[in-house]
């Protein structure tokens, strides 16, 4: 046996080359992505040397081009019904969802699960669209990075539920980003500003943005990010700000029917306006409709204010629902962080500023926070920074529960429980010879089913003929790092069993994205062959360096029978990586996962041990 | 799972100083937690989601005065939830009645917050009677009623908090 080479705790001592990875904002109005380079978070730039990228696509003809960003949102007046503005809004909705139909001038189709738009390429969902703003993000990215990525960290408001964060999820993936995590918002603000500051306390992070408003309140303490309480509104942002001018404009122009022209006309008018008054007292607000009528009217400040006020104090809601999750009181709150090209409105700063009782912290660009701080977390991911001494704690946006009698939601999951998570709870049959339970899994806070959002049914089946009453269903959610969660249901005396990762009500089936992704022409078949073999030798890779740190480290932890056991495990994989024989590395590679399994398990009980009883506990 | 208290190092007992479990769960969490095994195989990942979340579900155990005490007791083997057994003392009967009605009264905050205070301080009392009660005299017979009674109080602080979110 090779002797064992000393390393310092964390350190590969595997070589391994810098691992590309990429964290992405996917906004409603804007998207950007950023990386590290050089140990420094940077937004990446397109050839005109733009960060932000409008999160506009428009569809260009029946073969499905489109143009995204900047030349799209300029022509969207002229094509509205093709160009897809504040897509983000209609992730994981259904029709009945979207409260300002009226307001939006597309076609949509009510498609059983999620919305579609019919655009001149056909309908398209909301995961159709936005995967065509991350496929630009991910190809500047592999442009300016010069290789291909291991991953991305796409960011998503932290009140997004199940729905709406798989629907995200799908689009990265069919945008052919292998996703390394899915991260809050606000939380990706914080570590952003976190970091930078080497701050300790309790912040909070206000998050308006274009389409959705966030607030979180996090404990940053000796590395750790722990999210207390999050709150928010899905649908709430600078556009409901837009379309209060935009509807004050009507009313003073005295029009009631208009066309979708000059509705996309008028409401960008209406942005610009918004946009202006940051540090204006008043601005002209001028257009010539398609009617040949010509508006122009002045907007002041103060009136501006008076037609938005109801929108900020709906912001201030939910801030104090999340600090009294918290147990906290506006004064605990040592800095409170602004996210969000919305926050830039000087009433906004003032109301933020009133209520905390301190001046906002407004340092790093709202617009480019959440992508620095997601490029921070996916270079950590990709394994660029083993042992760097920082963790993130993220919660349960919504409570997570199932539908009993009487339409009512038993709790299964509160909101704001640590990631991951599990909990299980017991249920009965409620008729005789009852064979079979049908479980309707929902999320939200309200008692009543109806009120809650339906992310998935399912059935048990096969349940033994009993008498009501006696069979014992034990039901558990499981929410993973991602916030994403599958529940299984079990008959504990049978042991029948049934499972499901939500996903089928909304979002798509797995068969669906396969489809789609066959139908991009992004990957022929024989692409498809290589892109796996790649992503196998990427696994098997990283497993080997693993293997290697883990045995450099902790040998001590295996017996030399069962360490010559794992040290021939290794040499097999890398004898089948060099052969570069699919099937081979599969088999080595499984081998050596198996093989290594109790290894990692007496790591991590090797690792708690130490920093129980390598320090007091004021040490932590 | 194995035992909440020496998952953070800590002694089995009722009385815990809140900072020390935070501290400790921190840093057993740093050492489990999934996106620490990001670069790590699909196996070791899975163990660590497992792991990680048993350290949230003690965590959570812990934290609360009334898990925590239930916990105690049932390692003790007893039942403190036991639906046959609902025994409180008249006294306390009487003092909730009193507080449902001050809940219902309770139209604005700043009533809210009254009735939340008078909750919190009545909770801490019970939280130091079952220090005694557990910890010093082993009385469990008696730790099971006031575990019981402060289970009480906790359903009616979540209550007040959701007619917080109401009004």
């Amino acid at each position: 046996m090779a002797l064992l080479q000393i390393s310092e705790p964390g350190l590969s001592t595997a070589p391994h080359e810098h691992r590309l990875a990429v964290g992405i904002d996917l906004g409603t109005t804007n998207s950007l992505v950023a990386t590290v380079r050089n140990g420094l978070s940077v937004a990446l730039n397109d050839a005109h040397g733009h960060a932000i990228l409008p999160s506009v696509v428009r569809y260009l003809d029946a073969e499905g081009h489109t143009e995204v960003g900047q030349t799209a949102l300029g022509t969207a007046s002229e094509d509205p019904h093709n160009t897809v503005i504040s897509a983000k809004r209609f992730m994981g909705r259904g029709l009945k969802d979207l409260p300002d139909l009226a307001l939006l001038p597309y076609h949509f189709v009510d498609t059983p699960g999620m919305v579609q738009v019919r655009t001149v390429a056909g309908p398209k969902s909301p995961v159709e669209i936005s995967a065509e703003i991350l496929k630009v993000l991910r190809a500047r990215a592999e442009a300016s990075m010069g290789g291909d990525l291991v991953g991305a960290v796409i960011t998503v408001p932290a009140y997004f539920d199940d729905a709406q964060r798989q629907a995200t999820k799908d689009a990265a993936r069919l945008a052919g980003l292998n996703v390394l995590r899915l991260l809050n918002e606000p939380t990706a603000a914080a570590i952003a500003y976190g970091l930078d500051n080497g701050s300790e306390g309790v912040y909070a992070v206000y998050d308006l943005g274009g389409g959705t408003f966030d607030i979180s309140i996090l404990r940053l303490s000796r590395g750790v990010f722990e999210v207390l309480a999050t709150n928010g509104d899905s649908a709430l942002g600078g556009d409901d700000f837009d379309r209060r001018i935009y509807c004050w404009m009507l009313e003073q122009a005295g029009l009631s029917v208009i066309n979708d022209h000059d509705k996309s006309l008028l409401i960008a008018r209406a942005r610009e306006a918004k946009e202006r008054l940051t540090d204006h007292p008043e601005t002209q607000v001028t257009a010539l409709l398609t009617t040949g009528q010509f508006i122009d009217l002045t907007l002041t400040e103060a009136h501006f204010n008076q037609l938005t006020e109801s929108l900020v104090g709906k912001t201030l809601t939910p801030t104090r629902k999340a600090l009294r999750d918290a147990g906290l009181k506006p004064t605990d709150i040592q800095g409170v962080v602004m996210v969000g090209g919305s926050t830039r409105m000087p009433r906004i700063q003032a109301a933020v500023g009133a209520f905390f009782g301190q001046t906002p912290l407004t340092n790093l660009d709202p617009d480019k926070v959440v992508a620095l701080g997601a490029a921070i977390q996916a270079n950590v991911l990709a394994g660029n920074r083993l042992g760097d001494d920082w963790l993130l704690l993220d919660v349960v946006p919504l409570s997570l529960g199932l539908e009993t009698m009487g339409g009512l939601v038993e709790k299964i999951v509160p909101r704001n429980a640590t990631l991951p998570t599990a909990r299980a709870q017991e249920f009965t049959t409620y008729k005789d010879g009852q064979t079979a339970m049908s479980l309707h899994v929902v999320q939200g806070e309200r008692e009543l089913v109806v009120d809650c959002r339906s992310l998935a049914h399912f059935d048990l089946r096969g349940i033994p003929p009993m008498v009501a009453g006696a069979a014992r269903i034990r039901v558990t959610f499981q929410v993973d790092a991602d916030g994403l969660l599958s529940v299984t249901a079990r008959e504990t005396r049978t042991g029948v069993e049934a499972h499901i990762e939500v996903k089928p009500s909304y979002g798509l089936v797995d068969g669906e994205i396969t489809r789609m992704l066959q139908e991009s022409n992004a990957h022929a078949k024989e692409d498809i062959t290589a892109r796996q073999l790649a992503e196998l030798k990427v696994d098997a890779g990283r497993l080997v360096d693993a293997t290697h740190t883990a045995l450099a480290e902790d040998a001590a932890l295996l017996h030399p029978s069962e360490q010559a056991l794992v040290m021939g495990l290794l040499s097999g994989l890398e004898a089948a990586l060099q052969d570069n024989e699919r099937a081979a590395i599969k088999y080595a590679y499984d081998a050596l996962n198996r093989g290594t399994a109790d290894f990692a398990a007496r790591r991590m009980d090797a690792g708690v041990k130490r920093v129980l009883t390598g320090h007091k506990l004021e040490d932590f | 799972m194995s035992d909440a208290f020496a998952l953070f190092g800590l002694a089995p007992r009722f009385a815990l100083e809140r900072a020390a479990l935070d501290a400790a769960f921190r840093a057993v969490q740093a050492q489990v937690h999934p996106d620490k095994f990001a670069h790590a195989d699909a196996v070791t990942q899975r163990q660590a989601v497992e792991r990680a979340t048993e350290v949230n579900e003690a965590y959570q155990l812990l934290k609360r005065p009334v898990a925590r005490g239930a916990y105690l007791l049932r390692q003790a083997g007893i039942e403190p939830f036991d639906p046959a057994n609902t025994r409180m003392s008249s006294a306390f009967l009487m003092q909730q009645i009193e507080w449902r009605e001050q809940l219902e009264a309770a139209t604005d905050v700043g009533a809210l917050e009254v009735l939340e205070n008078s909750l919190s301080e009545a909770a801490r009392a019970y939280e130091h009677r079952l220090t005694i009660l557990i910890d010093q005299d082993a009385d469990l017979v008696s730790a099971t009623e006031t575990l019981r009674e402060l289970r009480f109080i906790e359903k009616l602080g979540e209550e007040i908090h959701a007619a917080f979110d109401a009004v």
